[in-house]
C-alpha cells in the first residue's frame, strides 16, 4: 500500500461524497421546515438516475446528457411537490409515525413503479460528454468526471449557503426551521413555503441521484442503500444542518474509501479484507461521533418528541372474559393440526401467522409502553434467523440449540443498537433504528465469506420430529405463547411500569430518580431478543435465510401490523399480525407488483385513519357511547 | 447542619451571566421561598440544585454532599423531592400507580421483571395520598384529573422517598385561589409535622409574605436581599427591582 | 360607533379533547383598545390564539368587515391582524432585522379609504430605540424586555389594523413596562385597535378603554375601565387573590 495509492482512494471518496452530500442536504433541509423525515428521498435520487439514463440514451449528445441532468433534477422538484400537495399536505398534523409510514409507502409504491418502467435490470448511462477521459493523479488514472463530481458538490454547498443566509426564501426556511406556526401567524403561507422547500429538496435528491448516471448502473436496490447512508451523513451531519451534511458526506465517504484502499489487513494470527467491511467502518464513525456529539457535528439539541399522543387507559389485567376467549383460541390453534390434517398450507401459512405475532408483540413492546418507534426492527429478526441458520451450518449446533441460541444473538445485538437509539427520540431514533437494519441487512450482504452474501444460509431445515409441518407448527404455537405471555408478564411488573413512565414523562421519571435510558435500553433488548426467537423460526421454517427476508421491508411489515391492531392495546398487535400476513397471502399470489400494492393499502390507512386506526375506533366508539346518552 | 449549602454559584449562557455568585443556605424545617423578576436567574438556581443544569463555579451540597456531577435521579436518591411547575404525572396510570412507581423506585426496584406492580406498596401509596386528601381519586386514571389535584398527586409522589428537602417549582401557577391556600397550607403543615425544608419559587406574592418563613430574592442574576417578609417588604433595592417605580406609569397616562 | 373593527360571537375553543372557551362574545372598535382581564388559565390566551386560528375553535369571528372564522392563520395575519404572543416567539437565529423582515407585509388602509400607519425598521427604531442599536443581533442573544420589544415590532413591520398583545407586561423589567404602555398609547394615536390580554390592572388602567372580564372561559363582567377602576368587588372576585 502506497501513500500515492492512498491518496488516490481519498479522491475518490470525495467524489462519492458529492451524491451523498446532495441527498442529505435535501432530507435536512425538509425535516427542518416540515419536521417530516422523507424517507422517499432515496427514491427520488433513484428516479434521478433512471430519468437522466432515459434522457441521456434516448436525446443523446451533450444535451442529452448534460440538459438531462438539468431536466432531471428539475423534474424530480416537481414530483416532489406534487407528493407535498397530494400527500403530505393532508398528515402534517398526524403522528409523526403516520408520516414517517406514509413516505415509506412512496418507496414501496415508487419502486414498483420503477421496475414496471424500465424493468429489473441495471442501467449504465454514457460517458459524460466532454469529461469522458481521465487525468494521471498520484500515478492512477481518475476519470475526469469524478474530479468534476468533487468540484459540484462545495460549489452547491456554496450557493445554498448564501441563498438561505441572504435571501427572503432563506430566511422564511430559518425562521420556520425554528418555529414555522409562528411564521403562519406573521401572514407567511406555510403551504406555498412548505411545497417550496419540499421541492428545493427532492431537486436536490434528483440532481444527485442524476450526476450519478455516468459512474454507476442506476438499480433498484439504490433507494433503500442511498437513504440507509444518508440517514447515517444526517444524524452524523446533525439534522438542519446543511454544512453538517457536507462534513458528514465526506467523513463518510472517506473512512469507505479508506476501508478500500487499505484492502487486506494481515495482523499475522488474524487476516481481514477491510475493504468488505465498509458499512461496519460506517456504524463505527456513527457511533463515535454521537457518544461524543449526540445531536451530530453541527446540529442544535432538538426537543422532546418521542411521543405526541394521548396517553392510553391504564393497563388492567385480562378481565375473565378476555381470559376465556384466550382459552378458546389457544384450544382451536391446538386442534388445528387435526382439523386441518389434509392441507398442509394451513400448517405453513399458520406457522407464518405466529412467527408474525412474535415479532409484532416484541415491536409493540418498545413502540407503544416503551414510546420508541423503531423503524429498524428486522435487525432483531436477522440476527435471531442469520444467528440460528449459522450456528447450525458453520458452528455444528444441533436444531434446537440453535433455535434456542437465536435470541441470545438477536439480544446481543439489541444491547449494541439499543445503547446508541435509546439516546436519541422520536423521528432520530427511528432513522437510527433504520440504519442499524441496513447496517446488518449490509453486512450479511457483504460478508459473503460467512453469511453467503445474497444467496443467504441455505439448508436450515429442523430435524425430526420437528420435520413434519404440523410438529413444527405446535413448537411456533409454544414459542408464541411463551414470548406473548413473557412480554405481558414484564409489562405489568415494575419493569414494565418504569418504561410507561419514562415514556409518559422522562423529567418526572429521572425526578423520582428512574434511570429512563437505562430502562428503555433494557427494554429494546429484551424486544430484541423476543424478536430474534420470530427470526429462528422463520429460518428453520423456510429452510434458509437471505438478505431479502430481513431488508427494511420486514420492519415496515411490523409497523403495519402494530398500527393495524392499535397501538394503546396489548391485544392489539396479535390481531395486527394476524390480518396482515393473511393479507399479505393473499395479496402476494395475486400479483408481481405486491409492494407497491402494499404502498397503497399503507397510504389508504394513513389518509383514512389520519389519527391512528385505534383512534379512529375509539373515536367511533365514543360517537356510539354518546347515542347512547352516556358521555356529553 | 443545613440541609442545603449553596456556596458561590454561577452559571453563564453563551456569554450572558444567567447566576452569579449566589450564596444561601437552608436550615431544617425551614419554609424559603426564592422571587424575583422574570430573568432573575430563579429557575437558573433551581434547576442547578435539582441537576439538571451543571453549575459553571461555586458548589452545591445537600447534607454535606457536593451534587457536581449528580444526574437529577441522584440528587433525588439523596432525600430530595420536587414538583414541577407545569405539573406532570405519568398519564396512562391511574393515581395510585403513580405513587407506587415513585415508591417501587425508593425501594430500587426497577428492575423487577416478575412481580405485578400494581400489588407493590399499595397501602403506603394509599397513605400517602390521603395526606394529601386523594384518597379517594386512587384508582383514576391520572389524565382525567383536574390540574389542582394532579399538583396534589404531585407532591404524594414527592414525599415517596421520605424527603429531607422539598423543592417546588411555582407550586400554585395555574390553581384557583382557594386551591392554592389549601396547597400551601398543606406544605406548610408538612414542614411542621415532618421537619421537611422546602425552597419553593412562587410569583404570588401573598403566598409568599404569608407563608414563607424566610425569603431570598434574585435579580439580574445576584442575590440581593436575604430576610423574613417585614425585612424584604421594607427593602428599598427590593422594591425598586421588583415592584418598579411606577413613575414613568403616570408620566405615559397623562 | 361605526361596525366594530372586530367582533366575537360564541367562541368556543379546545386544546386537544380539553376545552378552553365556553361561550365568548366581545368586540372592539376602530382606534379603542380593550383589555382582557382574568387570572391565569382563565382563557385570555387562548382567546387569542383562537382568534388567529392557532387553536381548534368554533363561533362567529369577524374582522373589518370579514368573516375570519374559517380562514388559516396566515390568512387571517393577511387581513390586518397582527398577534404578539405572551411567549415572544422570536427566532432566536435570526438577528433583529431578519426577524422584522419575517412580518413584513405590504400597506393596507382602514374601511374608509385612509392609509393604516406604515411601519419601516427606521421608523420602528424610532419608537424602540434599543432595537437600533443592535439591529445584527441574534434574537437568542437578546434580554427579555429587548425581545419583547422585538415581538411587537415584529408584528407592527405587518401594518396592522389591529394588534392583539398578549400580556405584554409579564416579566419584564419594570423600565419596559413602561415603554409598553406609552408605546400603547401611541399605537392608539395611530388609529390601531388594540385587544390587550392582562392579569396586573395597575398596567391595564393606563392604557385601556373598556375591560372584558374571563373566568374559566366565559366573559363574566364587560364595563369601562374607570368602571372596573371602582368596583372592589368585581377585582377580589375575579382579578386579584
Amino acid at each position: 500500500m502506497t501513500l500515492d495509492a492512498f491518496l488516490f482512494q481519498a479522491l475518490n471518496g470525495l467524489s462519492t461524497a458529492s451524491g451523498l452530500f446532495f441527498i442529505a442536504a435535501g432530507l435536512s433541509l425538509i425535516f427542518g421546515v416540515t419536521r417530516i423525515v422523507n424517507i422517499a428521498h432515496g427514491s427520488l435520487y433513484m428516479l434521478g438516475t433512471y430519468i437522466a439514463y432515459t434522457l441521456a440514451t434516448k436525446i443523446g449528445g451533450a444535451f442529452g446528457f448534460w440538459g438531462g441532468i438539468v431536466l432531471t433534477a428539475l423534474f424530480v422538484g416537481v414530483i416532489g411537490a406534487a407528493i407535498e400537495m397530494l400527500l403530505l399536505r393532508r398528515i402534517y398534523r398526524a403522528p409523526e409515525l403516520f408520516q414517517l409510514l406514509a413516505t415509506f409507502a412512496l418507496v414501496l409504491i415508487f419502486n414498483d413503479m420503477t421496475l414496471w418502467l424500465w424493468g429489473p435490470e441495471d442501467l449504465l448511462g454514457p460517458r459524460a460528454p466532454g469529461l469522458a477521459g481521465a487525468v494521471e493523479i498520484f500515478g492512477r488514472r481518475l476519470p475526469s468526471y469524478d474530479l468534476f463530481l468533487i468540484f459540484v458538490a462545495p460549489a452547491v454547498l456554496i450557493l445554498l449557503h448564501f441563498a438561505l443566509a441572504k435571501s427572503r426564501f432563506g430566511r422564511l426556511v430559518r425562521a420556520a426551521t425554528q418555529d414555522r406556526e409562528m411564521v403562519g401567524a406573521l401572514g407567511v403561507n406555510q403551504a406555498v413555503l412548505f411545497t417550496s422547500v419540499f421541492a428545493l429538496g427532492s431537486l436536490l435528491a434528483g440532481l444527485g441521484g442524476a450526476l450519478q448516471v455516468a459512474r454507476e448502473p442506476a438499480n433498484l436496490a439504490m433507494d433503500l442503500a442511498v437513504i440507509g447512508d444518508a440517514f447515517v451523513v444526517v444524524v452524523v451531519g446533525g439534522m438542519g444542518s446543511i454544512t453538517g451534511a457536507y462534513l458528514a458526506a465526506i467523513i463518510i465517504a472517506e473512512v469507505k474509501a479508506l476501508c478500500i484502499a487499505i484492502g487486506v489487513v494481515d495482523l499475522g494470527f488474524i487476516k481481514f479484507n477491510a475493504s468488505k467491511f465498509t458499512l461496519v467502518a460506517e456504524f463505527i464513525v456513527m457511533a463515535i461521533v454521537l457518544i461524543v456529539r449526540p445531536y451530530g457535528l453541527l446540529g442544535k439539541p432538538q426537543g422532546n418528541v418521542r411521543s405526541v399522543a394521548e396517553p392510553e387507559a391504564p393497563i388492567r389485567p385480562a378481565a375473565p372474559l378476555l381470559k376465556a376467549f384466550a382459552a378458546v383460541v389457544l384450544a382451536l390453534l391446538l386442534a388445528l393440526p387435526v382439523v386441518a390434517q389434509s392441507s398442509p398450507y394451513v400448517m405453513v401459512l399458520a406457522t407464518d401467522i405466529l412467527i408474525a405475532v412474535i415479532f409484532a408483540t416484541s415491536l409493540h413492546f418498545i413502540m407503544g409502553p416503551g414510546g420508541m418507534h423503531s423503524f429498524g426492527h428486522a435487525a432483531y429478526f436477522g440476527l435471531g434467523a442469520y444467528g440460528a441458520a449459522l450456528l447450525l451450518k458453520s458452528a455444528g449446533f444441533p436444531m434446537l440449540a440453535a433455535l434456542l441460541a437465536a435470541p441470545a444473538v438477536a439480544l446481543l445485538g439489541a444491547l449494541l443498537f439499543g445503547w446508541f437509539a435509546v439516546g436519541l427520540s422520536g423521528v432520530y431514533l427511528a432513522m437510527l433504528t433504520l440504519a442499524f437494519a441496513q447496517i446488518v441487512w449490509a453486512a450479511v450482504f457483504q460478508w459473503e465469506t460467512f453469511t453467503g452474501g445474497s444467496n443467504g444460509v441455505i439448508g436450515v431445515w429442523p430435524t425430526a420430529p420437528f420435520n413434519k409441518a404440523w410438529v413444527y407448527y405446535l413448537l411456533a404455537l409454544a414459542l408464541a405463547v411463551i414470548s406473548v405471555l413473557l412480554l405481558r408478564r414484564f409489562l405489568f411488573a415494575p419493569f414494565g411500569y418504569a418504561m410507561r413512565a419514562g415514556r409518559d414523562s422522562a423529567l418526572r421519571a429521572e425526578a423520582i430518580g428512574i434511570d429512563v435510558k437505562r430502562i428503555h435500553w433494557l427494554g429494546f433488548a429484551i424486544a430484541g431478543g423476543i424478536c430474534g426467537i420470530a427470526g429462528g423460526l422463520f429460518a428453520f421454517a423456510k429452510g434458509s435465510i437471505s438478505p431479502e427476508a430481513i431488508a427494511v421491508g420486514r420492519s415496515i411489515d411490523g409497523l403495519v401490523m402494530v398500527l393495524l391492531g392499535g397501538i394503546q392495546t396489548l391485544v392489539g398487535p396479535m390481531v395486527g399480525a394476524s390480518v396482515f400476513a393473511m393479507l399479505q397471502d393473499t395479496i402476494m399470489r395475486q400479483t408481481e407488483y405486491w409492494r407497491g400494492l402494499l404502498g397503497c393499502v399503507i397510504l389508504f390507512l394513513v389518509l383514512a385513519f389520519p389519527q391512528g386506526i385505534a383512534g379512529a375506533f375509539s373515536m367511533l366508539w365514543s360517537r356510539f357511547d354518546g347515542k347512547r346518552g352516556g358521555r356529553a | 447542619m443545613s440541609v442545603l449549602t449553596v456556596n458561590s454559584l454561577g452559571k453563564s449562557f453563551g456569554g450572558v451571566r444567567a447566576v452569579e455568585n449566589v450564596s444561601f443556605e437552608i436550615g431544617k424545617g425551614e419554609f424559603l421561598a426564592l422571587i424575583g423578576p422574570n430573568g432573575a436567574g430563579k429557575s437558573t438556581t433551581f434547576n442547578m440544585i435539582n441537576g439538571q443544569l451543571a453549575a459553571d463555579t461555586g458548589e452545591i451540597l445537600i447534607g454535606g454532599k457536593s451534587i457536581a456531577g449528580m444526574a437529577p435521579r441522584d440528587i433525588w436518591r439523596l432525600g430530595v423531592g420536587r414538583t414541577f411547575q407545569v405539573a406532570a404525572t405519568f398519564g396512562s396510570m391511574t393515581v395510585v400507580e403513580n405513587v407506587q412507581m415513585a415508591l417501587i423506585s425508593h425501594a430500587s426496584r426497577l428492575l423487577n421483571l416478575w412481580r405485578p406492580a400494581a400489588s407493590l406498596y399499595r397501602e403506603r401509596a394509599l397513605e400517602l395520598l390521603a395526606q394529601v386528601g386523594m384518597q379517594d381519586a386512587a384508582d383514576r386514571p391520572s389524565r382525567e384529573l383536574a390540574y389542582g389535584d394532579v399538583k396534589r398527586i404531585e407532591l404524594a409522589i414527592a414525599l415517596a422517598n421520605d424527603p429531607q428537602l422539598l423543592l417546588m417549582d411555582e407550586p400554585t401557577a395555574g390553581m384557583a385561589p382557594r386551591e392554592r391556600n389549601d396547597l400551601i397550607k398543606l406544605v406548610k403543615q408538612l414542614v411542621i409535622e415532618r421537619g421537611i425544608s422546602v425552597l419553593f419559587t412562587e410569583h404570588s406574592m401573598d403566598v409568599v409574605f404569608s407563608y414563607a418563613d424566610r425569603i431570598i430574592v434574585l435579580a439580574r442574576g445576584r442575590l440581593i436581599a436575604d430576610g423574613d417578609a417585614a425585612a424584604i417588604r421594607d427593602n428599598a433595592k427590593v422594591r425598586e427591582v421588583y415592584f418598579g417605580t411606577g413613575k414613568t406609569f403616570q408620566g405615559a397616562s397623562s | 360607533m361605526s361596525a366594530p373593527m372586530l367582533s366575537v360571537d360564541g367562541l368556543q375553543a379546545w386544546y386537544g379533547a380539553a376545552q378552553i372557551l365556553h361561550d365568548v362574545s366581545f368586540n372592539v372598535g376602530r382606534g379603542e383598545v380593550v383589555a382582557l382581564m382574568g387570572r391565569n388559565g382563565a382563557g385570555k390566551t387562548t382567546t387569542m390564539k383562537a382568534l388567529m386560528g392557532l387553536v381548534a375553535r368554533r363561533g362567529a369571528l369577524r374582522f373589518n368587515g370579514a368573516d375570519i372564522s374559517g380562514l388559516r392563520p396566515f390568512e387571517i395575519a393577511r387581513q390586518g391582524l397582527g398577534f404578539t404572543p405572551e411567549d415572544r416567539r422570536i427566532f432566536s437565529e435570526l438577528t433583529v432585522m431578519e426577524n422584522l423582515d419575517i412580518g413584513r407585509q405590504p400597506p393596507r388602509r382602514f374601511p374608509g379609504g385612509q392609509p393604516a400607519p406604515v411601519w419601516t425598521p427606521q421608523r420602528l427604531f424610532e419608537l424602540f430605540p434599543n432595537l437600533g442599536e443592535m439591529p445584527n443581533r441574534p434574537g437568542g442573544r437578546m434580554s427579555g424586555g429587548e425581545q419583547q420589544m422585538l415581538t411587537v415590532a415584529r408584528t407592527l413591520m405587518g401594518n396592522p389594523l389591529m394588534v392583539l398583545l398578549d400580556e405584554p407586561s409579564e416579566g419584564v423589567a419594570p423600565l419596559i413596562v413602561e415603554q409598553m404602555a406609552s408605546t400603547i398609547i401611541e399605537l392608539k394615536k395611530e388609529g390601531l385597535s388594540i385587544l390587550l390580554s392582562e392579569q396586573n390592572i395597575h398596567f391595564a388602567r393606563l392604557v385601556s378603554d373598556r375591560v372584558y372580564v374571563l373566568e374559566k372561559g366565559e366573559i363574566h363582567w364587560q364595563g369601562s375601565m374607570a368602571e372596573l377602576s371602582g368596583n372592589l368587588d368585581i377585582q377580589r372576585a375575579y382579578l386579584t387573590v
